[in-house]
């Protein structure tokens, strides 16, 4: 124990490296902005003029950063003169209170006035969809002059037009985001929350639950699929028709057993006699991407060990396992429902 | 930077030390120091002549009877500062590292993109346990439990004014958080977030993990806010003499600031819990909305704490900075009066911030930008804290080298980070995006990580010696823990900023491959292990056998102020006599300064009937008022601790009986500990404390610390209750018509007689002193009487109002508030009641008198605050339901 105050150099080189070590770690980390799910990449005005404001925030906040950790090493570390204390002081002043009450009110005024335009309702007349937060799946309705058109899980969206949400939830409070066309609104019982977003570019996302709802939190997830106008009101009239007929006789098969199983009590297959409210609706799951939310991808395998296996897929999900059912009839009933498009 | 007429210029810089161990205890570099000219009353100079060895040494041995520590299994009776102190500091480690093996056992499951290490509902009980140990059991203890052992000693003082309320607050800590803590063994931890939103912790947790969170943090909660008044009383009032305001340790006034936010803070989250506890436990519908409640005004009062909660845990960090940074830099801090006034400023802002977390509820979007704006405000007294330091580093000499002041360069460099990325966070666009997303995670841990855990890290390089008895911590090991905690926590926590912006949310238990988060959460992974690495370094060096190694010597890092005086090895009276102060570093500036506390020239170098006594000064000027005798080692408190811990714990498993039985064996243990501990008559009334001066040993009234301690609590107990009135008025902002049409008020007839009543008997109790000190006893019985009538009557009335009317707290929010609001002030004339009734058998028993009166005055003062209470109670459930209908 021979240490004491003044013998220990750690270099100023070391700190060097380390500051090089932490940069090139946000380099590895900057290196991707890309993804379905990313604020990173924009769709839509919302999101791109938030992650506009993001890049002049970090740029700001790395040169004060820069300077501030700057000015920490060569008090404590650097051999240097003592200063004067009526010259420090100009320190206190200037970068305690002047400099952050210019910066954060430059900040402030940018910030403030990004706000208006996120929290404006969509002009009225524009496309509403309903969209109700369940433990742990989506409930789709859109709102059109001709009635409801309800699904679940996924949400299509025309490219360039505003779109209004109505955010509720009948359960616990969930949290409605899509990264990429702007930032998430929660969804809370006994209330009704609004939000408007648009895409300005036709593609594939991802949504997701941003508020910790439960066991399976980590798998209340959407797709999003914004698509020119045209296509999107082929597809919307599509939705609105009833569930096809099976094709083959192995889907016949399953549409008998999904309504034997009681599949019906909880699921609506619009056109027969599956009328259940409390799970999502199935009249055209083979059309969607993926299954369970955004678990996994939507083919026949999948459909299948969702039915027998769905308590370890989801934690505490409500729907029970059909793990009783045969593989044969398993696969009837996922080959059915694959082909619900 | 008005520092006041005795501000330091430059300073006096001691002399650069080369570690010369041979240096003699009194040999401290001493300068000498003009005195201000103008003489203050009471600014008394130490005698000019040391009492004689014979004389000294019979001092010194009747102090170590009345202060020595118990040995054997009697050792856990001790009450005594440093004890206790010492163990709080252990527990709250041992929490933290507890914490950190389950902030470990999340980046194993999170180091792969669907992991199967642990499952949903454990991970959700580990992150849930995690942040709530952090924050609970940890970052707020530890700054309690640090300044119970060092606080005194700061302030020359021999110990805090109520040791066994301290003795108290750690016994029921220990035990919440053991209670707490272990659910988890038993797959039966809370897992509702340490922010426990209904109505996901009311209708879908049927377990009892959110019954473990409510009660088993309630209790803990009741510890610190136990704690915060012993400290604030002890800042205020043990100060030595002399030490005005303006001369306090920075840390005092961070206590100060921290103790009153803790008082403010706690009891919203306290109110809240009870709203969520009667709603699991009994259906009361708080958090509803079918029947009328609103989840919202659970993240009201829960932030109304929580945001407060995190300068609560910043600023004693700072409060560490402020003592380290100037030691090292050898100068005063730079701008005393600017950090003080930056602390205090802080603390206010801080409360009006809650609503940044709760920017995505739905919010106008006026209200977005009002508090988008006061949250970047904060930034500014933060700013000004950060550059008085670096300027106070600047005016002194580069004296960055040894691992305590590594910690603070690593504390400033990360904290700043952490406070940046907080003010993009408080810019309401960007926080849609970033809110419950990794980037919070991120930024979260820069600034608690970097501003709370780095400054402590330092400070027990720092202190360590004073709590080890002359040991002190390697600075080899000090570096190499540096490295790693530094380079560890950038790894892991750097990286989360992009995995959010990516997409990630927060609380997540796994996440889907290819979502561009693979890499990013492994490399997180990966620091986590080299941030416990470090910790693990640090915690060895902490805890290794130091037996053979040597004591250093005194004040080992030459600083300035009272805690260095203590002595190596310590001894358990703490200084030898409390000093006369006339600097904010004695030990820089007053000359033989040292040599007079060791010999006994100031004040109270003595205790001849073999008592523990320490001196009570004024509040703003610091001029000795008492003598104060503070109590000695007992296990009353830990008893006390022990039943009140079953009351809660009990209630978690609704085991009604036992709660209630164990909840009676606590009152009666705490009357007991009052009735032998607090406000004992004296054998003379007043004492020769040294220097010429003569002090009274009992005080009642606004001079004695009870009176404060009260005081203080009472404003808790005012913010908790308040806090339920704001509920009842949430609920009619967010109702069409509040209170609604059909539903029943309650009685008002019976609400006036009641509350009529109950200001009777705060009537009777004022009557009941006055007769008392007019040594009138049969007019003070008959007064005592009739209080102790009219409170109950005013209870039964109070109780009767609501339940005559029928109302039915389980079919709608309106009556299940109007209950609480009710009960709640029901409870409080119950135990105001309690109080009179032990006046009344103290008087009996002649352990109250018309002098010595403490105890009634103490109880008046809980009667005028309940008053206030009543009479708001009174006119919110009687007048509200009329002006509501004349209200748009």
């Amino acid at each position: 124990m021979t240490d004491r105050p003044g013998q220990v150099r750690p270099p100023a080189t070391r700190l060097g490296a380390m500051a090089g070590a932490v940069g090139l770690l946000s380099a590895v980390g900057m290196i991707g902005c890309r993804g379905t799910q990313s604020a990173l990449d924009p769709a839509g005005p919302a999101a791109a003029g938030v992650l506009s404001l993001f890049w002049w925030m970090l740029g700001g906040g790395v040169l004060i950063w820069l300077a501030v950790a700057g000015l920490a090493l060569y008090a404590i570390v650097i051999e240097r003169p003592q200063h004067e204390p009526t010259a420090t002081r100009w320190w206190v002043i200037g970068g305690g209170v002047v400099a952050p009450t210019v910066i954060l009110t430059v900040l402030l005024i940018y910030g403030l006035q990004l706000i208006p335009p996120l929290v404006r309702d969509a002009p009225p007349g524009s496309l509403t969809v309903e969209v109700d937060g369940v433990r742990w799946w989506w409930r789709v309705r859109y709102l059109t002059p001709d009635g409801p058109v309800e699904t679940a899980n996924e949400i299509r969206l025309p490219v360039d037009e505003p779109v209004q949400f109505l955010l509720r939830s009948d359960d616990v409070i969930h949290s409605f985001w899509i990264p990429a066309l702007g930032g998430k609104m929660d969804m809370i019982p006994g209330r009704e929350n609004r939000l408007a977003l648009t895409a300005d570019r036709a593609g594939t996302f991802r949504g997701a639950c941003a508020e910790y709802c439960g066991a399976s939190h980590a798998l209340m997830n959407f797709d999003v699929q914004t698509l020119p106008r045209q296509e999107f009101d082929a597809w919307l009239a599509a939705q609105r028709a009833p569930a096809v007929e099976p094709e083959t006789e192995l889907g016949a098969a399953g549409a008998r057993l999904f309504l034997q199983s009681g599949c019906g009590a909880c699921h609506a297959v619009r056109g027969t006699a599956a009328d259940g409210g409390v799970g999502p609706d199935l009249t055209h799951l083979g059309g969607r991407r993926t299954i369970g939310a955004g678990m996994l991808p939507n083919d026949v395998e999948a459909l299948r060990r969702w039915i027998r296996d769905v308590d370890e897929l989801k934690p505490d999900v409500d729907m029970p396992a059909f793990d009783h059912l045969s593989e044969e009839e398993l696969r009837a009933i996922a080959v059915y429902l694959k082909g619900l498009k | 930077m008005s520092d006041g007429p005795d501000s330091h210029g430059p300073g006096p810089i001691p002399e650069e030390r080369d570690g010369d161990p041979n240096r003699e205890a009194g040999g401290l570099p001493e300068r000498h120091r003009v005195r201000p000219e103008r003489e203050r009353p009471g600014d008394v100079d130490p005698l000019p002549e040391a009492p004689p060895k014979e004389v000294r040494e019979g001092q010194e041995r009747r102090l170590m009877n009345a202060w020595r520590t118990p040995k054997g299994w009697r050792y856990w009776s001790a009450v005594n500062n440093s004890e206790v102190g010492l163990w709080y500091t252990l527990a709250a480690f041992a929490f933290f590292l507890f914490g950190g093996v389950l902030a470990l056992l999340m980046r194993v499951q999170l180091a792969f993109p669907e992991n199967d290490f642990l499952s949903a509902d454990r991970y959700n009980q580990v992150f849930t346990l995690h942040g709530s140990v952090m924050m609970f059991l940890f970052a707020v203890p530890i700054f309690e439990a640090f300044s119970i052992l060092i606080l005194p000693q700061m302030l020359g003082a021999r110990d805090l004014p109520f040791p066994r309320l301290s003795a108290f607050g750690f016994w029921c800590y220990l035990i919440g958080g053991t209670f707490v803590c272990g659910s988890i063994f038993f797959d039966a931890a809370p897992k509702g977030g340490w922010f426990m939103y209904p109505p996901m912790t009311t209708d879908y947790q049927p377990g009892v993990g959110a019954d473990i969170w409510l009660l088993g943090l309630s209790f803990i909660e009741i510890a610190s806010i136990a704690a915060a008044v012993e400290l604030i009383v002890g800042a205020l009032k043990c100060r030595p003499p002399g030490m005005r305001v303006n001369l306090m340790p920075l840390y005092s006034w961070y206590i100060l600031v921290v103790g009153a936010m803790i008082l403010f803070a706690f009891p919203p989250l306290i109110a809240g819990d009870i709203l969520l506890e009667m709603e699991r436990a009994f259906d009361w519908p708080f958090f509803d909305p079918a029947r009328g409640g609103d989840p919202v005004l659970w993240q009201h009062l829960f932030w109304i704490f929580g945001h407060p909660e995190v300068y609560i845990v910043f600023l004693p960090s700072v409060a560490l900075m402020a003592m380290i940074v100037p030691t090292f830099a050898r100068t005063p801090i730079v701008g005393y009066s600017w950090v003080v006034l930056a602390a205090v400023g802080t603390g206010f802002l801080s409360f009006g911030l809650w609503v940044h977390h709760m920017f995505t509820i739905g919010l106008p979007g006026v209200s977005i930008g009002i508090f988008s704006a006061a949250s970047m405000a904060v930034a500014i007294p933060t700013g000004v804290q950060l550059f008085c330091f670096l300027a106070t580093l600047l005016v002194g000499k580069a004296a960055g080298r040894s691992a305590a002041m590594l910690f603070i360069l690593a504390s400033l460099v990360t904290f700043v980070a952490g406070g940046l990325t907080g003010v993009m966070v408080a810019v309401a666009p960007f926080d849609f995006q970033a809110h419950d997303t990794y980037f919070v995670v991120g930024h979260l841990h820069y600034v608690l990580v970097g501003g709370t855990i780095f400054p402590i890290v330092g400070g027990f390089y720092y202190f360590y010696p004073l709590a080890s008895g002359g040991k002190r911590l390697s600075e080899r090991l000090g570096r190499i823990a540096f490295w790693l905690l530094l380079i560890g926590f950038n790894v892991t926590f750097l990286p989360m900023h992009w995995s959010g912006l990516r997409g990630m949310p927060r609380r997540v238990y796994t996440y889907p491959a290819g979502l561009g988060v693979d890499t990013l959460n492994l490399i997180s992974s990966c620091g986590a292990f080299l941030l416990a690495a470090g910790f693990l370094v640090f915690v060895w060096d902490v805890l290794r056998p130091k037996g053979k190694e040597p004591t250093v010597p005194r004040n080992l890092w030459n600083a300035g102020t009272l805690e260095w005086l203590a002595e190596i090895p310590d001894r358990p009276w703490g200084v030898r006599s409390i000093p006369e102060i006339d600097s904010r570093y004695p030990l820089w500036d007053q000359p033989n300064f040292v040599r007079d506390v060791d010999e006994g020239r100031f004040y109270v170098p003595d205790a001849k009937e073999e008592l523990r006594e320490t001196l009570v000064t004024s509040v703003i000027d610091a001029q000795p008022q008492q003598c104060l005798r503070v109590p000695g080692p007992s296990f009353l408190p830990a008893l006390a601790a022990l039943f009140t811990g079953g009351l809660f714990i009990f209630a978690t498993y609704h085991w009604w009986w036992w709660a209630g039985g164990s909840g009676l064996l606590g009152l009666g243990t705490i009357l007991v500990w009052l009735w032998t501990g607090a406000a004992r008559i004296p054998e003379k009334e007043s004492k020769d404390v040294g220097l010429g001066l003569t002090l009274p040993i009992y005080l009642s009234g606004p001079q004695a610390v009870g009176w404060w301690a009260m005081t203080i609590t009472m404003i808790g107990d005012m913010t908790a209750f308040i806090s339920l009135v704001f509920g009842y008025l949430f609920y009619w902002t967010v109702h069409p018509e509040f209170p609604p049409a059909g539903l029943a008020d309650p009685d008002r007839l019976l609400l006036l007689i009641g509350g009529g009543a109950s200001i009777a008997a705060w009537g009777a109790t004022l009557l009941a002193r006055r007769w008392n000190r007019q040594d009138r006893a049969a007019a003070f019985y008959i007064a005592a009487g009739a209080a102790v009538s009219l409170a109950l009557g005013g209870a039964a009335a109070l109780t009767a109002a609501p339940w005559r009317a029928g109302l039915d707290p389980t079919e709608h929010v309106y009556p299940a508030i109007v209950w609480v609001l009710a009960g709640w002030t029901v409870l409080h004339v119950l135990t105001g009641v309690i109080m009179q009734l032990y006046c009344v058998a103290r008087r009996l028993a002649g352990r109250m008198t018309a002098r010595y009166d403490a105890d009634l005055c103490n109880v008046t003062l809980y009667w005028h605050f309940l008053a206030l209470t009543v009479a708001i109670t009174t006119a919110t459930l009687a007048g509200f339901p009329l002006l509501a209908g004349t209200l748009p």
